[in-house]
């Protein structure tokens, strides 16, 4: 529970969840610019722009890394016992302990060392570029980066970096716009614009800033990547900063000659630098349990150690007694401080150092070096994987940590973004309907009633000819245009438009009864929207630079339909439009007034502009029920076929838009538009409420056009993976924004639905509950859904409990706003208990909060590992919040890849991820200890019981050879010339069987055999004898008492042979029984998938 | 996806252009973990051949060690409480370590079955901690091995140097503490020769005691531990020294002390003239005289023999107990009804 608070507190990149921490933080920062008045002392103290990303100086390297590395408790006992083993308690040589312990920690020092000189010397680079900066007075001169200051004004040329945190104040383009590549920040690819204000972008030239003289009040540094608030104070007037504004450090100016920047945020204030902390060290379950065993192990040794040495001081002290000595041979009234009789106590303690060093190996050195070899091996196994590799995306996958690989063997619940990680997110515009009529025939992958429904986007491009049969054209990326196809055929393979109906292309849709709203329908999507055109540099044709594949898909079902978007300006938005009274293409411009941006409180997005005829329009598209609630009663002429088309589609798993517009009367407009201004000019945190509220002031009236229809289709294996995924004992929730009808259609297709399964259905989408809500009792309206969702929930519960026994299995499907009550603290657990039992849940509506949330709740609340895996912006919340989090490197953005631990390019490939390499990674760490995927979800390799198993089987394995070798080789003689064993030739006998056993029990446990481990198990027994000789051959001051005993005692000595088989044969066989009797008798899951004969390779 | 900023190219350009920057990992059989492998699987059937198996080898190496064993012929003589006058019987130590008493005792022990030569004479310690690890470090085998080095007397302490400060070779606590009885054999008027060479290892005799190394202020110290050296034989000579150096592994043990290399026969009478010096009463140690011969698996222990046989016979019954747990309750293999998802059908 500790963990999941920690957890939230430590996240660190942006998403809705920081709201709160931000308006925590205050608006204190002051930039003064160009302000002669002003005295360098009065200036407000702001760090330089240089950077240091190092994590040690040249100075507190040694005692930072070293401080670093005994923090680990089995190197600190080492150090200790290194210490200690310099006096003459040690039993054996000092160097035989201190060699390793160098080794280990002088490796990984060095591993630091390198990494953080990387790191320096990208800093130096980076610090040392150059940029053009104002030098107060005429002239710009150019820098280092390390020495801007906040309050200078800079020059950045084009495809340069941003020194650091700008406004912008004007850019060559003359309506103030630049396009910024922002890849280093979100790894998006496409082009965002940034846009000046109105009043700065005359300051156009290198002189024109002699008279420019502002004050910027904003926010202090924080790490929100899209938010910004600030006011600009130029000549007695106040004007409001937004994101627009902002151009952020490491981002990049594109297609725009130069700009002039006011640099706001320095060095590590700025916003990319306080993103740039650790991620979240997310430690994993066998780490953390391995700092257990260590501590079980060294109670065990002081155990062993302490009643050694109490046997050892009381036989010590008896020694003398009475002044006669006992065992006289050792000499007890000679003896040191160690043997010492008279002193048995201190000797004891000794003893009991000693005794600590001797079994120091207990304590397994080498056992976190070794973990780390063996997950950077698991990494690279995983990046490596060609069946991990996406030919398309040309991707293979990634393991962005090595922490948490074993973790994946062990996953429980898999929480999943559906949009781009179920399907393709490759948008086609399919379906319309305009003014209750229904447009648009084509079939659609996810159509309800067939069973097989699994056509899935395959990247390639047909070029087949055109038929109905093949109508269903396949897609690549966002280019509109595929330039090899000439404008005739062009038509069929466009992208992102599969809408086939006679009634509508080539210009048909004139001769509908319903022309004026297709008009207009398809005006508003050609207008609405924030794509920007860019003009191909081989062609004419235009590219759009699209946010969503959704908004990409409308623009282009537009052009297609006659009304050809093409150019954007601050102001204006024009397009090639067809007038059906003339009969021919006109070039339209539609002053942009205000643009309403989504946000995930409306769910909808507007545009209000002046046509050229001065009309005030407002193009709205939104969720259907964020339309239909605020439609003019005039407006609802199609209301009910409309409603009726936008269910058909989205249960034919489509997603669909409510498309809307209005028409403003000059004074309304007006009062509203002071309304607005002053929200946008708020310098407070809750700037973006007061926009959502000012906005819903204006966005209502609607007369409702139509809907439309975008098809997602589902990715490649998906289906056969959840369903391998389901035989593996792991639950997938789905988590989606998408329509309830649509998430349940999208369910059956990917095989998270089956036939037989019984659905819950939580919703407040019922006739007594819309009524309610119409009343608009806010308060009455909560209760009710309250008390409904609690009742349904119960219900729930109790029909899931009884029938448990049939076991059926239960599907839950819950909607976003029943959600926001289920999650509500008294129902959190009602509704955790009910979902653990049901063997899908779909959560629809969702929002990325409710997403974060819904994955803490089973985090917590299960104590099971949970992976999140999504792909785009509004999944990072849950893809941090979760144990594991997997980023789908697809088709929006990397922002989910940055704050993932693992990135693969497509869903399909999360199954081997999970079964394949997860369980192997488990399998494999948790087989360190010398001592099939059902079982890793269970945690069964590395539970505390087995762990005790495999504790007592070495205990066990440790008495048989100790005793057997003891009682074969006793006192009599040894060999058939009458020579009985001494301590050499016992020792050698004993060891010979420890190292068989070892290796052998090591055999019996795997159960797959490559040339590897074949070497190195067979190597190592090979290696023993080899030792033993080469060893025995060295002269008697080296070899001691190892000299030649091989050789001369045990070589040709069949009972040395016959002891060492007997011993190991019977310290293997308590083991061999075991697991022969639980594979054949109580078999474990793998057991019986691994005898199952056409198993291939797991 | 890449493409998306490509910018406008011909797709088959952009294709090829992805094939040459391709991130597409390198094949081999390490990275894809492909290497060919084989999967032993624990099927009755093999687990029961692997018990008879077992059985097959371990039965006939039990019964051939245990009759070799049983060929052995022992004789064990405990005589430290009988070589004890009877009116010091209380006071043993007082008794061992007075020089003045005569320490000359006389056994007869008689020969069970016949005994073929060589019989080994041993005598064994029991109680007697030469894996002591102050014991066992008392010595410094640069010393022994070599004459110039006879000063390094390092971890010899406390019997290093004699009084004058001149080293004591050999020194240390294991070489002072010396095993000193001695036993002379007759059978009837014949006496029985012992042959003390060869007793020890060759690498002993020929890489560890010098033979140029001779013994020096050995036993002048006020405290005697065991028994002293001819100061005229080179170490490599002193056989009983390099045996008893040889350190024991476990506190009872026995040490070759010669090879009587006479037959003897059944029913003789063999009288044992020995000389009880040695001090084991302080820890209450016991003494034994061992005769023995010898197989060709060493002397008599019925221990192996026993073992092989009780695991040889435990993995025949485990063998039975498989086949009839086998053939009464036949299980297919991989039968995948017993998977939990098959079981429930939910996938738990």
């Amino acid at each position: 529970m500790f963990g999941c608070l920690r957890r939230r507190w430590s996240r660190r990149r942006s998403g809705s969840l920081d709201r709160q921490k931000a308006s925590g933080a205050g608006y204190s920062r002051v930039v003064h610019c160009n302000d002669p008045e002003i005295q360098e002392d009065d200036r407000p103290l702001y760090p330089l722009n240089a950077v240091s990303t190092t994590k040690y100086t040249i100075a507190n390297f040694l005692p930072k890394s070293l401080f670093e590395q005994f923090r680990r408790v089995a190197n600190l006992f080492f150090l200790v016992v290194a210490c200690v083993s310099f006096s003459p308690l040690a039993p054996y040589r000092a160097v035989s302990i201190l060699l390793p312990l160098v080794v280990v920690v002088g490796a990984t020092m060095a591993k630091e060392a390198v990494e953080d000189w990387r790191r320096k010397k990208q800093d130096i680079e980076v610090n040392n570029r150059k940029v053009m900066v104002y030098d107060g007075s005429h002239a710009f001169y150019q820098t280092e980066w390390k020495r801007l200051r906040v309050g200078d004004i800079v020059k950045v040329e084009k495809d340069q970096f941003f020194p650091a945190d700008l406004v912008l104040l004007s850019s060559s383009h003359d309506d103030g716009i630049c396009y910024v590549e922002t890849m280093n920040l979100d790894g998006e690819t496409n082009l965002k614009t940034k846009q000046c204000l109105q009043v700065t972008t005359m300051l156009c030239s290198d002189h024109s800033f002699q008279k420019f003289k502002a004050l910027i009040k904003c926010e202090d540094p924080n790490e929100n990547l899209y938010s910004f608030v600030g006011t600009m104070y130029h000549e007695g007037t106040q004007y409001p900063l937004s994101p627009q504004q902002i151009l952020l450090r490491d981002s990049k100016l594109r297609n725009t000659q130069h700009i002039y920047g006011l640099v706001i945020f320095t060095g590590h204030d700025t916003k990319v630098m306080q993103n740039a902390m650790d991620p979240p060290s997310k430690r994993s379950k066998i780490e953390k349990r391995m700092d257990k065993i260590i501590y079980i192990l060294f109670t065990s040794l002081v155990l062993l150690s302490s009643t050694g040495s109490i046997f050892f001081g009381i036989q010590t002290k008896q020694d003398i007694s009475d002044g006669k000595f006992k065992r006289w041979y050792l000499r007890p009234d000679k003896s040191s401080v160690l043997f010492d009789p008279k002193g048995a106590s201190l000797a004891a303690f000794c003893h009991f150092l000693t005794g600590l060093m001797l079994f120091g190996c207990f304590i397994p050195i080498s056992l976190y070096i070794s973990i780390e070899i063996v997950k950077v091996l698991q990494s690279t196994f995983i990046n490596n994987d060609q069946e991990m590799y996406c030919e398309e995306s040309d991707k293979p996958a990634q393991a962005r940590t090595s922490n948490l690989n074993e973790e994946l063997g062990q996953v429980n619940t898999i929480l999943s973004d559906k949009t781009g990680t179920l399907t393709c997110n490759l948008m086609q515009f399919v379906k319309c309907s305009i003014a209750g009529v229904a447009f648009g025939s084509g079939l659609t992958a996810v159509e309800p009633g067939l069973g097989g429904l699994k056509q899935y986007c395959t990247f390639e491009i047909e070029d087949l000819p055109h038929s109905p049969a093949v109508s269903r054209k396949t897609v690549k990326g966002f280019e509109i245009e595929d330039p090899s196809h000439s404008p005739a055929v062009s038509r069929k393979t466009v992208k992102g438009f599969n809408l086939r109906d006679d009634r509508l292309m080539d210009g048909h849709w004139v001769n509908e009864p319903n022309s004026d709203f297709i008009q207009k329908f398809f005006r508003t999507l050609a207008i609405c929207h924030t794509v920007v055109p860019v003009i191909g540099n081989k062609s004419s044709e235009i590219y759009y630079e699209a946010e969503s594949p959704d908004e990409a898909a409308f623009v282009v079902a537009a052009r297609e339909l006659g009304f050809e978007f093409y150019e954007r300006t601050q102001t204006s938005i024009s397009l090639h439009e067809f007038d059906p009274k003339i009969g021919r293409d006109v070039d339209r411009s539609y002053t942009l007034l205000n643009m309403l941006h989504f946000s995930s409180a409306r769910k909808r997005m507007s545009v209000i502009v002046r046509d050229e005829e001065e009309q005030l329009l407002l193009f709205c598209k939104g969720a259907d029920s964020a339309i239909f609630e605020n439609l003019a009663d005039d407006g609802r002429l199609f209301e009910l076929e409309t409603k009726r088309h936008i269910d058909e589609y989205s249960e034919a798993g489509l997603r669909t838009l409510a498309v809307a517009y209005r028409k403003l009367s000059e004074e309304e407009y007006k009062t509203w538009h002071a309304e607005f201004l002053m929200a946008s000019n708020a310098v407070t945190a809750d700037r973006d409420e007061m926009l959502d509220a000012a906005a819903e002031k204006i966005e209502k009236d609607f007369i409702l056009l139509g809907a439309t229809a975008v098809e997602d289709k589902l990715q490649k294996g998906v289906p056969e993976c959840i369903n391998k995924l389901a035989q593996a004992g792991i639950k997938i929730w789905v988590l989606t924004g998408d329509k309830l009808e649509t998430a349940v259609k999208i369910g059956f297709a990917c095989d998270l639905l089956r036939k037989g399964m019984r659905q819950i259905v939580v919703t407040l989408d019922t006739p007594d509950m819309n009524a309610l809500e119409k009343q608009g009792r806010r308060e009455a309206f909560e209760k009710a859904s309250y008390e409904s969702i609690a009742r349904q929930l119960n219900e729930a519960h109790s029909q899931v409990t009884v029938s448990k026994e049939i076991s059926i299995p239960f599907a839950l499907i819950i909607d976003g706003k029943s959600l926001g009550f289920a999650l509500s603290r008294n129902l959190e657990n009602l509704f955790l208990d009910l979902a653990i039992r049901c063997a899908s849940v779909i959560c629809c509506r969702t929002s990325p909060k409710q997403k974060a949330m819904v994955t803490r709740l089973v985090k917590c609340g299960t104590r099971k590992t949970t992976l999140a895996i999504g792909d785009g912006a509004n999944d990072v919340g849950m893809l941090q919040e979760a144990d594991i989090g997997v980023g789908i490197s697809g088709v929006e953005g990397m922002q989910a890849v940055m704050s993932s631990d693992f990135a693969i390019a497509q869903f399909r490939f999360l199954e081997r991820l999970l079964l394949v390499h997860g369980h192997w990674c488990y399998r494999r760490i948790a087989a360190m200890f010398p001592l099939l995927h059902q079982d890793g979800v269970q945690n069964v390799f590395f539970s505390w019981t087995r762990i005790i198993r495999w504790m007592l089987n070495g205990i066990c394995s440790s008495i048989i050879i100790y005793f057997l070798s003891t009682s074969s080789i006793l006192i009599q003689a040894f060999r058939h010339d009458g020579k009985p064993a001494g301590l050499a030739e016992l020792g050698v006998t004993m060891y010979t069987c420890v190292i068989c056993t070892v290796n052998l029990q090591m055999a019996l446990y795997l159960s797959y055999f490559t040339w590897i481990q074949h070497l190195f198990i067979w190597g190592s027994i090979l290696f023993w004898f080899i030792f033993l000789v080469i060893y025995g051959f060295f002269p008697p001051a080296i070899s001691t008492t190892a000299y030649l005993v091989f050789i001369e005692t045990c070589f040709q000595n069949p009972f040395y042979w016959l002891t060492a088989l007997f011993t190991v044969i019977s310290a293997l066989l308590p083991y061999f029984v075991y697991s022969t009797l639980q594979a054949n008798i109580f078999p474990k899951y793998h057991d019986i998938v691994k005898r199952m004969p056409s198993t291939s390779s797991p | 996806m890449n493409n998306s900023y490509a910018g406008p190219s011909s797709a088959s350009a952009d294709a090829s252009a992805t094939r040459r920057n391709s991130k597409r990992p390198k094949y081999s059989k390490f990275t894809q973990q492909e290497l060919p492998a084989c999967k032993p699987i624990l099927t009755p059937q093999w687990v029961i051949s692997v018990f008879t198996l077992i059985g097959l080898i371990f039965v006939p190496i039990g019964v051939a060690s245990l009759f070799a064993s049983n060929n052995v012929v022992e004789i064990v003589d405990r005589y430290d409480t009988e070589c004890i006058p009877k009116n010091m019987t209380d006071n043993k130590i007082a008794y061992i370590q007075n020089q003045a008493i005569n320490k000359t005792c006389i056994r007869k022990v008689r020969v069970p079955k016949d005994m073929d030569q060589p019989i080994y004479v041993y005598y064994q310690l029991d109680n007697f901690y030469q894996n002591h690890r102050r014991y066992v470090k008392s010595r410094n085998d640069a010393q022994l091995r070599d004459e110039k080095k006879a000063n390094e007397t390092s971890g010899c302490d406390p019997e290093k140097t004699a009084a004058n400060g001149s080293p004591i070779v050999p020194c240390g606590l294991i070489a002072w503490s010396l095993f000193n009885d001695t036993y002379t054999f007759t059978r009837g008027n014949q006496s029985l020769t012992v042959n003390k060479t060869n007793i020890s290892w060759k690498s002993d005799r020929d890489h560890k005691f010098g033979s140029n190394v001779f013994p020096k202020n050995f036993q002048n110290g006020t405290l005697v531990g065991g028994g002293s050296l001819d100061l005229n034989k080179s170490l490599s000579e002193q056989e009983d020294l390099i045996v008893w150096m040889r350190t024991a592994a476990l506190p009872t043990f026995r040490k070759l002390y010669g090879k009587i290399e006479v037959d003897l026969k059944k029913n003789d009478i063999i009288t044992v003239v020995l000389k009880n010096n040695y001090n084991t009463y302080s820890f209450s140690g016991k003494k034994k005289l061992v005769l023995s011969t010898t197989s060709w698996l060493g002397g008599k222990n019925d221990f192996l023999g026993i073992g092989y046989l009780t695991v040889g016979g435990l993995c025949f019954f485990l063998a039975a107990a498989f086949t009839v747990v086998y053939f009464v309750k036949p299980r297919k293999l991989g039968d995948t009804s017993y998977l939990s998802w098959n079981r429930t059908g939910t996938g738990r």
